[in-house]
């Protein structure tokens, strides 16, 4: 049976209040012109009145830069050059108002964290210990197309409990364990059911069926990937790029990353940053050779990944999530729904 | 929770350093597990690569030089090329450092299994292919496969690697050892002069229930492909070891793709049927 409950929004406010004894909760915060997810327990204060974050959650499971080991390099020191483990927080945490394609960008992510032969222990200790608290579209932007990859303004996947914003009050509804264990620690609120189910139910039908983009993915699967990959258009869908990398860092699908050294006189941390497909030196050999050495190649790359190689390997999907963030800040306008179009269409 | 770290590396000692060839940029490193555990951990193949980390400097994917049925050590020689590989070469015999697998795949050992097996190495890139020839030379697994033929050539005779074991294969008769230079103006030279392709064209009569594993520079694979193809090889069953730039070694960093396949969890070793089906961006 799922449960539902019913929280004016001052009582969701405190709700989210009183789940700091149990999580650390990120919440929407507004930072100037634009929406970030910040940590509660840092004095930000939660703003669910907005489209979608600037910044995708990504970081909260997989930070832009973490260290993965320490190490001294003190000859004196009898542990000297060996690598430890970084002291590491999996303590409970909440995203409350992630919005629906972050949580599926969660999950088209897992795949290649969490795979049957190797697991990466810093993303999946991270990943399992989120509780997802989405919050439902009400008023997707021009540039969403979720539900042409799968999602939905109110889709529940990858979500451990779904907000409906009514207006005046929000509809949550539990849909795993995970989330009817955080709503209990919601306090306030009561158990709703009938009309309030039925009011969400056609909102969120009412907007998923306005959804502006139609983006045409379902021919991907079936294209030879050699035509592709040959295909006369990447050359225009290049031509503009300037290889800022904009895209790849605020993609919530995008996973790659760098490896570093970092020494500090006798001691050093190896870290981990995340990388883009987009900069040259993420392929150059130590000889010179460089597989994606022009940018046309690197374009081509980033949409043959989403859109091909991912499909092909997984069979769950494109990998991307719809958000549009990287057609809103890229400033040389290059609009994936139209690569994927060129794609679908060769 | 705890989970097995993938990005660990184990501590080894540096046992032994050899300079293989006359520029002096190539050293072959003999490491020693400093805990005995994590030697019967890392159980490999021929074929298999590790990352060598060096605290403070990073990590490198090399190819592994010795073979399964040496006990005790692990080698690989390394070319100096890089931070890494440059701090590596003028680091000591004692010296503590890191090891990070087996990681990718290995050469279809079971494939090869009671056929004529053909080696073609170039350069220094004979490193996993002295690996597999150690392996298949062991008397415990010799009588598994039948012919063995090498082709291996470097620009000179000092740049050749392992010359110690190339002369003392030369005197087996249990395979047939061709070692070649690009041209040498050493009077005493007794072995073959001329690029690998061409050698390869010379001895190998027929790939008749053979298999050719190929590893070296791009134009020797480049060159050596269509001698094979009229050797009557299909491409099925020649297979070449790729080299990509590496970070991570376990397919998620994202930088080693050929199309959907990861060259560091999926290869390094493919075939040439494979190959032809991936984007040729490598």
């Amino acid at each position: 049976m799922t449960a539902y409950r019913v929280y004016s929004k001052e009582e969701w406010t405190s709700a989210v209040k009183a789940l700091e004894s149990h999580y650390q909760v990120f919440v929407p915060v507004k930072d100037g012109d634009f929406h970030l997810f910040g940590l509660l327990s840092e004095g930000k204060r939660p703003d669910f009145d907005f489209q979608n974050t600037h910044l995708s959650p990504k970081s909260i499971v997989y930070p832009q830069s973490e260290r993965m080991f320490e190490y001294s390099l003190d000859g004196e020191d009898p542990d000297a050059h060996m690598l430890k483990e970084a002291p590491k927080d999996f303590s409970p945490r909440a995203i409350v108002g992630i919005r629906p394609c972050d949580a599926l960008a969660f999950q088209r992510v897992r795949v290649n964290f969490d795979t049957p032969r190797y697991r990466d222990p810093w993303w999946v200790s991270r990943f399992e210990s989120t509780t997802f608290v989405g919050l439902g579209c009400n008023a997707p932007e021009a540039t969403c197309f979720c539900t042409s990859v799968g999602g939905g303004p109110f889709s529940e996947a990858g979500l451990d409990v779904l907000l409906y914003d009514l207006g005046d009050r929000f509809l949550a509804k539990g849909l795993t364990s995970k989330g009817d264990g955080l709503l209990k620690k919601a306090l306030g609120g009561m158990e709703a059911g009938g009309t309030l189910v039925r009011q969400a139910e056609s909102l969120a039908l009412k907007v998923t069926e306005a959804m502006p983009a139609v983006v045409p993915v379902d021919g991907l699967k079936d294209k030879s990937v050699l035509e592709l990959f040959e295909a006369p258009f990447w050359e225009d869908v290049a031509f503009g790029c300037i290889n800022c990398g904009t895209c790849t860092y605020l993609c919530p699908t995008c996973w790659c990353f760098d490896i570093q050294d970092e020494v500090l006189g006798k001691s050093g941390d190896r870290i981990r940053n995340w990388d883009s497909c987009m900069f040259p030196l993420f392929t150059l050999h130590g000889s010179g050779h460089n597989p994606r050495g022009g940018k046309v190649a690197r374009v081509r790359q980033r949409f043959m990944h989403k859109l091909k190689y991912y499909l092909d390997k997984y069979n769950e999907g494109v990998q991307c999530s719809g958000c549009g963030r990287c057609v809103r800040s890229c400033p040389a306008n290059i609009d994936i729904r139209q690569v994927a179009e060129l794609m679908n269409s060769l | 929770m705890t989970l097995d770290n993938p990005y660990l590396p184990y501590p080894v000692r540096i046992e032994q350093i050899v300079t293989e060839t006359e520029d002096g940029n190539l050293k072959t490193f003999r490491l020693v597990f400093l805990n005995p555990e994590h030697e019967e951990k890392f159980r490999y193949m021929p074929g298999q690569f590790a990352e060598l980390s060096i605290a403070g400097k990073g990590e490198i994917p090399i190819g592994i030089a010795s073979s399964p049925t040496e006990r005790g050590f692990l080698s690989f020689t390394v070319n100096r090329v890089g931070v890494v590989t440059a701090h590596l070469h003028n680091m000591k015999e004692g010296d503590v450092m890191g090891v990070r697998g087996p990681l990718g795949n290995c050469y279809p050992w079971d494939e090869m299994e009671a056929k004529n097996v053909v080696i073609i190495g170039g350069g220094f890139a004979f490193t996993t292919l002295r690996s597999s020839l150690v392996y298949l030379l062991d008397p415990q697994n010799r009588s598994r496969f039948k012919d063995v033929i090498v082709v291996y050539g470097a620009r000179s005779p000092g740049m050749l690697l392992y010359r110690d074991e190339l002369w003392q294969w030369e005197k087996r008769d249990d395979l047939q050892m061709h070692v070649t230079v690009d041209a040498t103006d050493d009077p005493d030279w007794k072995h073959h002069t001329g690029f690998v392709p061409t050698i390869v064209k010379k001895v190998v009569s027929s790939s008749d229930s053979s298999v050719a594993l190929v590893c070296g520079p791009p134009v020797m694979i480049r060159n050596t492909q269509p001698v094979l193809e009229d050797l009557g090889f299909p491409p099925e069953r020649v297979f070449l070891s790729l080299e990509m730039r590496m970070k991570c070694g376990i397919g998620m960093c994202g930088r080693c793709n050929i199309g959907d396949q990861y060259v560091c969890k999926d290869g390094p070793v493919f075939s040439l049927a494979q190959l032809k089906e991936m984007p040729p961006e490598y």
